[in-house]
């Protein structure tokens, strides 16, 4: 398996997730067979190709500096688990963000 | 004791001032809006929106790159900032990562000398290492034990520009910020109002033995929202470290914010490594190509920058540089001041010819008078409701004779009081100077009756008292006699009588 279980552990709190012990052997399992899989794509020889971005042929998509119309603020709040005075409400948040 | 030597590097956060936010077309003006009222799918990050890049926000972030002199991409990417927090609703930022618009730039500030006597300014090269653009979060406003998100801000375009540690001292920081904000606001990208939130600064600062090489341990420190913040948390963050290093302890890498309440730096967090962002390319958004013809047409664009102007006033007008210096601060007042040089030199009626007004004379009105005017009302050059055209009739009545200096600067208040003209003013004030040798004979006679003691002082030889005999004519004169006429007169009388 690629990935052990101090990684699964590190990706888990990055992405936020409090995991059991058989959920981090279960997820380890599971994303190990994810990047074995994508591993594949490693045996292609690519030492000729130039790195890039994207796959597609666009290149400068971009809009003109114009206003529209925002959604009314009923709609917008309309799925949030809990909103107040407008705002969404969540949890208290202490630390600083970046 | 040893002797250190301080470290610094600043990233700044700048928005940029578009209509409408980066990614897509809500109003990017959000400053008096009512919570979540500048919000669409695409800035709150429902599933299936696809983000369209804005390019006047890629332009003005060109323009900044070009005038703080970086190379600009040929290729420029955005960039995927991968991090969990609740003002950020997609859970990732779209910033630039590998490929920014703006790289390896670099601007002068005005740096003290600390040997000299006298505090004397030299200009210190300050390495630029990248400009990019990136959006902003939402806020947050806490309430007890919830939180309260506003997305109003998420999404407003944000230039992000980093220093090299080439910073020595928080002065030097403050002086580097001081020019940055200068520019930026020359360019017209950003209004750069720190006290707003429109400028946000972060430093990473250490500090190391002076002779070694290595730089020392760093700590960011954030939340810096005024020069005043920045000076003080670099100064106390500096003292800190130099203490622990002294008492035989290490610093320790983390992220502190600044306690402005209580004037000291509190840790934050400890510092996640750039790896855990999970930087990958933007794969909504293809790249830019930036053609070289578009970088050449927005540097056709670039307006005079600071140092150029500055440079041009003392070449062309012979001005000092140290008066110079105050009237570029601000790109407004040195139009201002251009603009009344400008209508000296070519008045709109011969009636305002002005002979000697040089634009020395015209700088003094400025940085003296209506400055002082400005300060006391508490507004800007673009308050001022005296136009050039209106400021240069004013110098020209000085200049005829019609006034003297101390009857201007009552016709200017005046004039910065209600817009009015000089000459309105000067004809219902009766501000005219009386240049009638005549009528002031008689007033000067009148004075040296009133004081024959001080007369007789003054022909004893006390010098001193001829000022304030003048004084009294002209005050006698309520401040409108012509003080060379006066002073002759007052001269002849003194003199011949002896």
């Amino acid at each position: 398996m690629s990935l052990t279980i101090a990684e699964v552990e590190h990706i888990a709190e990055l992405a936020k997730l409090g995991l059991t012990d058989a959920e981090k052997a279960l997820y380890r399992e599971q994303l190990s067979a994810i990047l074995d899989y994508a591993a594949t794509l490693q045996a292609v020889d690519t030492s000729a190709i130039p790195p890039t971005a994207t796959g597609l042929p666009l290149r400068n998509v971009m809009r003109e500096d114009a206003v529209r119309p925002s959604m009314p603020r009923e709609d917008v709040l309309a799925n949030a688990p809990d909103a107040s005075e407008g705002y969404f409400r969540v949890r208290a948040v202490f630390e600083s963000g970046d | 004791m040893t002797h250190y030597e301080t470290i610094i590097g600043l990233e700044v956060h700048a928005q940029l001032l578009t209509e409408s936010k980066m990614f897509c077309g809500c109003s990017a003006d959000y400053a008096d809006a009512a919570p979540n009222t500048h919000v669409c799918p695409v800035c709150m990050a429902l599933p299936g929106v696809l983000p369209v890049i804005n390019r006047a926000a890629v332009e003005k972030t060109i323009m900044a790159g070009l005038a703080l002199n970086c190379t600009i991409a040929e290729e420029a990417v955005f960039a995927r900032k991968n991090y969990h927090y609740a003002d950020l609703p997609k859970g990732y930022q779209i910033s630039q990562y590998e490929l920014p618009f703006c790289r390896d730039g670099w601007i002068e500030v005005e740096a003290k000398v600390e040997a000299e006597v006298e505090a004397e300014a030299e200009a210190k090269r300050v390495g630029i290492t990248r400009a990019h653009l990136e959006e902003d979060t939402g806020k947050l406003v806490h309430a007890g034990a919830h939180s309260l998100v506003d997305l109003n801000r998420a999404g407003v375009p944000l230039l992000e520009i980093v220093t090299e540690p080439d910073l020595r001292s928080p002065e030097e920081a403050h002086a580097y910020l001081t020019r940055l904000q200068q520019i930026l606001r020359y360019l017209g990208v950003s209004s750069a109002d720190m006290e707003r939130g429109a400028m946000r600064c972060e430093a990473n600062v250490s500090v190391r033995p002076v002779g070694v090489g290595e730089f020392g341990t760093k700590v960011e420190v954030k939340n810096l929202n005024s020069f005043k913040a920045v000076r003080q948390s670099l100064e106390y963050e500096v003292a800190r470290q130099i203490a622990l290093l002294e008492a035989g302890e290490r610093v320790v890498q983390v992220t502190m914010g600044w306690d402005e309440a209580n004037g000291r730096t509190v840790v934050q967090r400890t510092k996640e490594s750039s790896a855990d962002y999970r930087y990958f390319p933007e794969p909504d958004l293809p790249p830019l190509v930036v053609e070289r013809a578009w970088v050449d047409a927005i540097a056709a664009r670039l307006p005079e920058l600071p140092d150029a102007k500055a440079a041009r006033f003392v070449a062309e007008m012979g001005l000092d540089p140290r008066e110079v210096a105050v009237l570029v601060a601000d790109r407004a007042v040195a139009n201002y001041f251009e603009a009344v040089v400008s209508a000296v030199r070519n008045p709109v009626s011969s009636r305002n010819r002005v002979s000697k007004y040089a634009p020395k004379t015209v700088a003094n009105w400025i940085t003296g008078e209506l400055f002082r005017l400005m300060n006391a009302a508490g507004v800007g050059i673009d308050a001022v409701q005296i136009t050039p055209a209106a400021f240069a009739e004013l110098l020209a009545l000085v200049d005829a004779g019609t006034i003297n200096v101390n009857s201007a600067r009552r016709a200017l208040d005046g004039m910065f009081e209600s817009g009015r003209r000089a000459s309105d003013l000067v004809a219902e004030l009766g501000l005219a100077q009386v240049s009638d040798a005549e009528a002031l004979a008689g007033v000067v006679a009148e004075v040296l009756n009133r004081y024959p003691a001080e007369v007789a002082s003054y022909r004893d030889g006390n010098e001193k008292l001829f000022g304030w005999l003048m004084g009294q004519v002209m005050r006698a004169t309520r401040g409108k006699g012509n003080p060379a006429v006066v002073r002759e007169l007052l001269d002849r009388a003194l003199n011949v009588q002896r």
